[in-house]
């Protein structure tokens, strides 16, 4: 089973590196972008028989810092 | 001349301010510290101190420090904390204290984005802990820092809640990296756990520009020695 695991700083937490990122677009010219929040995305490949408590541990465990980030599973279908 | 420190200090694959931290230990205890490797799953008996070191642990993949903290090593580290046995986190080991849950918070981004290598200037904040009782409280101190993310993060509760409790060890005196309320050094509720961004253990004799760092090794050599 494949699973995308999409992780984001928490709303109010200061993004340095989307600003950046905003900052660069602007630059090349394009308008209209508001804001920009970069985030990571983490593509599992697992067992079949892995629990959605299972997933939700992995994430709360290691594949997101609670104190800053928020994540979201997304399972794929094959 | 102390002879009885036991010190340790943990070197994960990446770490490299690991000799540093070590040479610091045994200027100012007279004694080596003994040397941990992050896969081992002990700790040397009777420690009187445990040294996270600067660096780059396992390349700052997922996040700085995340994968060191969840090392065999650390489960140790954790467990001695809790035993009251004091740990020092400097530069990518308060990373790895804040990703172990040992201290609250996290370090973000640098805000300006750029890693900032430079000589600062740190206030005391608690001149009354284990690690800073050598300081006077409120004391100016130039102490070098080199990090990219060093940008201390909590929310609003948990800094009120740290400030109040007198667990900020030391300020930014000047705009470094964007840290909440300028911390640069914060301790756990007990008191045997600090973690900080600068690097006390490369200003501990004047040939390093600083010597500034010294008292901290020193009040922790001397509180335990004494106790």
């Amino acid at each position: 089973m494949k699973v995308r695991v999409h992780v984001s700083l928490k709303p109010g937490v200061l993004d340095p590196q989307g600003r950046a990122i905003h900052h660069s677009l602007e630059g090349l010219g394009f308008s209209g972008v508001n804001d920009v929040r970069a985030g990571r995305l983490i593509e599992l490949d697992v067992d079949e028989a892995t629990s959605d408590d299972a997933l939700d541990e992995m994430c709360r465990k290691l594949l997101a810092n609670m104190v800053i980030e928020n994540y979201r599973i997304e399972k794929v279908a094959a | 001349m102390t002879g009885g420190f036991r010190s340790a200090v943990v070197t994960f694959p990446g770490s490299n301010c690991d000799r540093d931290m070590a040479v610091a230990l045994e200027q100012v205890s007279g004694t080596a510290p003994i040397r941990v490797w992050h896969g081992d799953a002990e700790l040397p008996e009777r420690l009187d101190f445990i040294a996270l070191p600067g660096g780059f642990s396992y390349g700052d993949y997922l996040r700085c420090g995340a994968i060191a903290s969840r090392s065999p090593i650390m489960r140790a580290v954790i467990e001695a904390a809790g035993k009251g046995v004091p740990v020092l986190g400097v530069c990518n080991g308060f990373q790895v204290l804040t990703e172990s849950g040992l201290l609250p918070g996290a370090l973000l981004r640098n805000a300006a984005i750029r890693f900032v290598c430079r000589e600062v200037v740190l206030t005391v904040e608690n001149g009354q802990s284990l690690f800073t009782s050598g300081y006077e409280q409120g004391a100016r101190i130039r102490v070098p820092v080199a990090h990219h993310d060093g940008n201390y993060f909590a929310d609003d509760e948990t800094l009120d809640r740290i400030e109040g409790e007198g667990r900020v060890a030391f300020r930014y005196a000047e705009e470094v990296n964007g840290s909440s309320r300028a911390i640069a050094g914060v301790l756990n509720a007990a008191g045997n756990v600090l973690g900080m961004m600068p690097h006390p253990e490369r200003a501990i004799e004047p040939a390093q520009g600083s010597a500034d760092g010294r008292a901290l090794f020193e009040s922790a050599v001397k509180g335990l020695v004494g106790a």
